[in-house]
């Protein structure tokens, strides 16, 4: 027999195996199998995260933290349960550290108005980087329009990469605050957050990092990048929708007011005086997300049982196809190319709008993001309306890369 | 639904090679229409006599569906009263939006634009021309010239 050139996954990885963990991996678009490449937007959710969610809805649910009922019990340990498995995850300190939120967008907004608000006077800045999503930028300009501070913006180069100097330079004596992404959402680019952590640290300057594209892809140790803030999203990470997650240094959050108010996060109230509860809680007002919380602790618990190394050997494997076989078509341009990357290719094609390529693509079975990704200063910087990206995880397939290709060269031959 | 009742000959065409297209100077109203979800973004001109539109011609960056629809738009309107183009605007939006659409005949080229109704996604790309077209005849009418968004 004649040896197959192509594997489709490498030694260690069984692709296929993974595959039958996420059930809507099997569905049928239009008479054809799914492909989908839209991870970077929302993932999708293994049996373990489904099954979670739906035996807490099934035979757990009470509010939590409040009855001395069982139900109430139970669901309590199981929210909580969830908490301590992102500890772990992401190696924080303590239990205190970990915000349950509804994903990063509200993460970055808790902390522009409970850490920053306060904090920042007139002349101050905030510095960012050029290829933030719109959830990195806008907090922070309502930041200063509150506070009469300065959002001051770290360019990128031409490939989409950012670079330590140039960010640094930026550095100055009135520079309160650094917030960047770890991966860039509409180009892929992996920041070098460790480094500008520590030239931020060695100015006393407090750093956030929005991970919500990172999560999913390597693993994140808060304590070794040491920052002062992470924001992750749960449902790109394989969990469900309405739940993620701000680490926070405990100084800093223990530091920080209270950023909405009301049940939960009282120790006592009366009418002159209330006195907040402790941390995690004093930042979760209201009955939470629970079942998302439960979810969310099956996703890590279903990442922590994956070989994460071959996961990730794979899914460079598939950057590495994609980036090959999108090269190849005529006329098709790669937006980011910065020498590390995620597994996420954005691109355009002449004579074909990434709106029109998006929808001839989903009648082959094939979702793609196409639009401005919510980073609208990448795509000005670019000079371009809007781009197409494919975004991959663990669970796509060489041969999904290679019917992308195809159709994107049927879009070409309708535009011809 | 087929991909080719989506991007049917005439939309190919109009997207190629689109009518009216450039500037228009002097005009009586110039406005922008913006799909902040997907980037499309026109300007419109129009020049008025009277109460019809004598003359209209756009500009922009969008994509297949967007680009063809202001050029069959612009084609479609000339001439025709403020009233009118109101109208037929109205007809357009029931073409793209409902199952009961008005008969194609009364729609001429437009009536290519039938296929969009099944992308429900796409109904703002084929709208966003219609709807910078009403805001720029009421900008003709007091002067103002406003943008508009679709969203």
């Amino acid at each position: 027999m004649k040896n197959i050139a192509l594997i489709d996954e490498p030694v260690g990885f069984d692709v296929h195996a993974v595959r039958r963990e996420f059930p809507v991996l099997a569905r049928m678009i239009r008479g054809v199998p799914l492909a989908y490449l839209d991870n970077g937007a929302s993932a999708q959710r293994p049996n373990a995260v489904i099954e979670a969610v739906n035996d807490y809805e099934r035979h757990h649910h009470a509010n939590i933290h409040r009855g001395v009922h069982t139900l109430s019990q139970e669901a309590t340990a199981l929210y909580e349960a969830a908490r301590d498995r992102v500890v772990r995850f992401i190696n924080a300190r303590s239990r205190h550290e970990i915000i349950f939120v509804r994903g990063t967008t509200e993460a970055i907004n808790l902390v522009a108005q409970s850490y920053a608000r306060p904090t920042l006077k007139a002349g101050d800045e905030i510095l960012i980087t050029h290829l933030e999503h719109h959830a990195n930028i806008v907090p922070w300009q309502i930041v200063c329009e509150q506070t009469g501070a300065t959002l001051v913006v770290a360019p990128i180069d031409s490939h989409g990469a950012v670079h330590v100097d140039e960010v640094v330079s930026l550095m100055s004596p009135r520079t309160r605050l650094l917030a960047c992404a770890h991966v860039s959402n509409a180009l892929g680019t992996v920041l070098p957050v460790r480094r500008l952590i520590a030239a931020a640290k060695a100015r006393g300057i407090v750093t956030l990092v929005d991970g919500a594209q990172a999560v999913a892809h390597m693993n994140v140790d808060v304590r070794d990048l040491d920052c002062d803030f992470y924001a992750f999203s749960g449902h790109k990470m394989f969990g469900p929708t309405g739940v993620g997650v701000l680490y926070g240094r405990e100084q800093l959050l223990e530091r920080m007011p209270p950023w909405q108010g009301g049940g939960e996060m009282i120790l006592s109230v009366s009418f002159t005086k209330t006195t907040y509860n402790s941390l995690p809680n004093k930042f979760e007002a209201g009955t939470p997300n629970i079942s998302g919380g439960v979810g969310l602790g099956a996703a890590v618990d279903f990442l922590n049982g994956l070989d994460r190394e071959s996961a990730h050997a794979h899914e460079s494997a598939l950057l590495e196809h994609a980036t090959e076989a999108l090269s190849a078509i005529p006329g098709l341009r790669i937006v980011g190319t910065a020498g590390d990357k995620a597994s996420l290719v954005s691109f355009v094609v002449e004579d074909v709008h990434p709106h029109d390529l998006g929808t001839i693509l989903d009648e082959d079975g094939i979702a793609i993001r196409t639009g401005h990704h919510c980073a609208m200063p990448v795509m000005e910087f670019f000079k371009l309306p809007a781009t197409a990206r494919a975004s991959f995880a663990f669970y796509n397939t060489l041969e999904e890369i290679d019917r992308l290709a195809a159709g994107i060269e049927r879009a070409r031959k309708i535009f011809a | 639904m087929e991909l080719n009742d989506l991007y049917r000959d005439v939309i190919l065409d109009h997207n190629r090679r689109p009518r009216n297209f450039g500037g228009l100077e002097p005009s009586d109203a110039s406005v922008e229409g913006f799909n902040p979800m997907c980037g499309d973004r026109l300007t419109l001109r129009l020049r008025m006599a009277g109460d019809a539109i004598s003359d209209i011609r756009f500009e922009g960056q969008g994509c297949a569906i967007s680009t063809a629809s202001a050029s069959l738009m612009t084609e479609a309107v000339k001439g025709k009263t403020r009233e009118a183009a109101l109208e037929l605007f109205a007809r357009v939006h029931q073409l793209l939006t409902e199952d009961a659409a008005p008969p194609a005949d009364e729609l001429g080229k437009l009536a290519a634009l039938s296929g969009v109704r099944e992308y429900p996604a796409r109904v703002k790309c084929a709208s966003l021309c219609w709807h910078t077209l009403a805001a720029a005849l009421q900008a003709a009418n007091s002067g103002d010239l406003p943008a508009v968004s679709t969203e």
